[in-house]
């Protein structure tokens, strides 16, 4: 049996207060009245930081003094809608036509889930317009910086949760596929998927916050937004009502937990059932749920990523997404399974697994960066090739503000694995692979950030206390989780009857290290 | 040593893999050279046993990949953006960058078509295969369910033959080689 040894928990613990810790300054630290909101801003505007408020507000302001030149520089608005996440669009009078003398214009400055709509008279002085403007301007900014410690927090859950959920499901997918080179890591896949009950748990008190209207993670639950006549009513959102609204979105979020963490709680119960088992029939049982499990699984793994990550962009949808979300899990999931593995292996736990059990977790690791790099392009390219407005602002904001983020992820999730991973000899090498691996668990936390945070902090985001504390948090509860439920049964899984073809798995290519080139054939 | 010597060899034919693979081992163990083995079907390990050097065809492979990619890039490069660089649906082909993810299709496809093909040329090159090429069998069965070491002779034709016989051959045949 194993013993969850004294560092190893002194770690998980400093990780989860350091990270607690770090969550609960970031929301000390968040904005809690506008002028707050507009004292940060001026802080960074002053060191240059994200000059956003001013380049905005500049950026109008240059439209008018062309207007004012070129009666006709209608050319220029083309060149403008590419320069920023704000859309101008001017409205001219009739009495534009006679150049100068035009009067008022309406300006709308479009933003990428809200829209502010105000009149602004071009002739009167230019610290009134700016004054106006920056008022709902700052007031846009101050509910981003609000939610920056919601959404830093959300972004951590919602990545160890997936790659928890995602280990739960590829130890389904084993069960039902009888694998024969994975039931020497069960115990491991079962170890890891006892984090899904904490991080449900937490899921829901965050989800239940945002029911309760203490943070603005998701806009459509702002007030109006489905009362015809309000300001805030929005009718694109109010015609998908019919599933985004709080009360079902509430009901279907617990739904689908209980489902997973059901599921979670039976077969761990029953592998260890079949441990002692005297015939076949609990590995029967077992290998059924597992196939309504997956089936489950795929239906409310789609409508989750919908529900919980699509939902924080109401206005826009893209149809592969669950699947995309699912690949960025599936490969972060194999990725964490191949780190216990390596980790547990090195401190003796894990005699059986020998170099060719590493191997094939790294083929997987290599296989689903790929598929994730295919769903990633399939969705940007489908998007970016069609150009539909109402789909291109996703990219175009993520584009726009996060840049380096945005294309970061690609070399970090698809060009690096794709280089490190793909000679078979460096597959087997667990030092190697770590190194891999570190690089794919990053760059799908960067994914998962991108995904998350245009929609809720817009050009405020940063990675800093909030955002590390929160990984801190999560990632010390992760170790906990695993190691404790991994101390608590036989580290093999006895009773399976594809133990034995397990133990002895051998892939031709690669020699083990350690054993005798005899010892099989 | 004569030169008629050298030209002969010992044919050991077996009717089970797992008794082949024993019979590689302990001739190898002895320190002769095995020239060549026919097997009708992938005997899995036989070329470790043999001592036999691992397959650089997924190296190449690898290269030829690089190498389709490159002519991908500069094809597109060439026709869409240096060539005529049309407005076609308002694409942007102000540089080959901004068009890019049109171009990945392409890109994708001829790093897979360079690999697979030139690899499998190089099978057949570095295999010495072709079309009306004759058979080098040395015996029927072994297409079928026999599988045969061939080991050539320097004046030990009786050890070998005892060594051979004690390791399983249902038949052993001395044999000129041309």
């Amino acid at each position: 049996m194993y013993q969850f040894s004294g560092r190893l928990k002194t770690l998980a613990i400093a990780f989860m207060v350091l990270g607690a810790l770090g969550v609960a300054l970031g929301f000390y630290n968040a904005p809690k009245t506008l002028e707050d909101a507009k004292e940060i801003m001026a802080n960074q505007s002053a060191h240059g930081a994200h000059g956003n408020d001013h380049g905005e507000t500049k950026h109008v302001e240059e439209t008018h003094t062309e207007k004012k030149e070129d009666a006709h520089a209608e050319d220029n608005h083309s060149e403008e809608n590419s320069h920023s996440e704000v859309i101008v669009e001017e409205v001219h009078g009739d009495s534009h036509s006679e150049g100068e003398s035009h009067s008022e214009e309406v300006i709308e400055v479009k933003e990428v889930d809200e829209v502010h709509a105000e009149k602004l008279d071009t002739h009167a002085s230019d610290n009134a317009h700016g004054t106006s403007h920056d008022d709902a301007h700052a007031e846009h900014v101050f509910h981003q910086l609000q939610n920056r410690p919601w959404a830093a927090l959300y972004v951590a859950l919602i990545f160890f949760l997936g790659v928890t959920l995602l280990v739960l499901a590829f130890y389904a997918i084993q069960r039902v596929a009888q694998a024969g080179w994975s039931i020497v890591l069960f115990r491991v896949m079962e170890a890891i998927t006892a984090n899904l009950l904490p991080v449900s748990l937490i899921l829901i008190a965050v989800l239940v916050a945002s029911f309760m209207h203490m943070n603005h993670l998701f806009s459509w639950m702002t007030e109006g937004t489905f009362t015809p006549g309000h300001e805030n009513y929005d009718p694109i959102v109010d015609g998908k009502s019919g599933w985004i609204n709080a009360p079902w979105w509430m009901i279907r979020s617990v739904f689908y937990l209980f489902v997973w963490n059901a599921y979670r709680w039976f077969i761990r119960r029953n592998s260890i059932k079949e441990d002692t088992a005297e015939n076949i029939s609990t590995y029967k049982k077992n290998y059924n749920v597992s196939v309504i499990f997956l089936f489950l699984f795929m239906i409310t793994e789609s409508m989750a990523v919908w529900d919980w990550i699509m939902g924080l962009d109401p206005h826009w949808f893209s149809t592969l997404f669950g699947w995309y979300v699912l690949a960025t899990f599936l490969v972060s999931a194999v990725t964490t399974i191949t780190f216990v593995t390596i980790y547990l292996r090195s401190k003796g736990y894990l005699p059986k697994v020998n170099d060719s059990h590493i191997h094939d977790l790294a083929k997987f690791m290599f296989g689903f960066s790929v598929f994730w790099t295919y769903l990633w392009f399939a969705q940007f390219m489908l998007i970016w090739y069609a150009d539909i407005p109402e789909e291109t602002t996703y990219y175009a904001m993520r584009f726009n503000e996060y840049k380096g983020l945005f294309l970061g992820m690609v070399v970090m999730n698809f060009v690096f694995p794709i280089l490190l991973l793909i000679n078979s000899d460096f597959k087997s090498i667990p030092w190697f692979v770590v190194m891999g691996g570190i690089v794919i668990l990053a760059g799908h936390y960067v994914d998962v950030f991108v995904m998350i945070m245009p929609a809720t902090v817009g050009a405020q985001w940063a990675i800093g206390i909030p955002e590390i504390g929160a990984i801190l948090f999560f990632l010390g509860l992760l170790i906990w989780t695993t190691f404790s439920a991994f101390a608590k049964a036989d580290p093999v899984a006895k009773g399976n009857p594809f133990l034995g073809e397990s133990e002895h798995f051998h892939y031709y290519n690669i020699e083990h290290r350690g054993e005798d080139a005899d010892a099989h054939h | 040593m004569g030169a008629h010597e050298a030209s002969k060899v010992i044919h050991a034919l077996y009717n089970d893999d797992e008794i082949l693979m024993d019979a590689v081992k302990k001739v190898k163990g002895e320190h002769h050279h095995i020239e060549e083995i026919f097997c009708p079907f992938p005997v899995h390990g036989l070329d470790k046993a043999m001592g036999l050097a691992p397959t650089r065809l997924a190296i190449t492979a690898f290269m030829y990949g690089i190498t389709g990619l490159s002519v991908a890039i500069w094809l597109t490069w060439y026709t869409m953006i240096h060539d005529w660089p049309q407005d076609i649906g308002g694409k942007p082909n102000f540089s080959w960058a901004t068009n890019m993810p049109a171009f990945v299709p392409i890109m994708f496809e001829l790093t897979v078509f360079f690999a697979a093909h030139l690899m499998v040329i190089t099978f057949y090159m570095r295999s010495k295969i072709w079309p009306f090429k004759e058979a080098e069998n040395p015996d029927p069965r072994t297409t079928d369910d026999h599988f045969l070491m061939e080991i050539p002779v320097h004046g030990n034709e009786e050890e070998l033959k005892t060594l051979l016989a004690a390791t399983g051959a249902v038949e052993i045949n001395v044999v000129d080689k041309h």
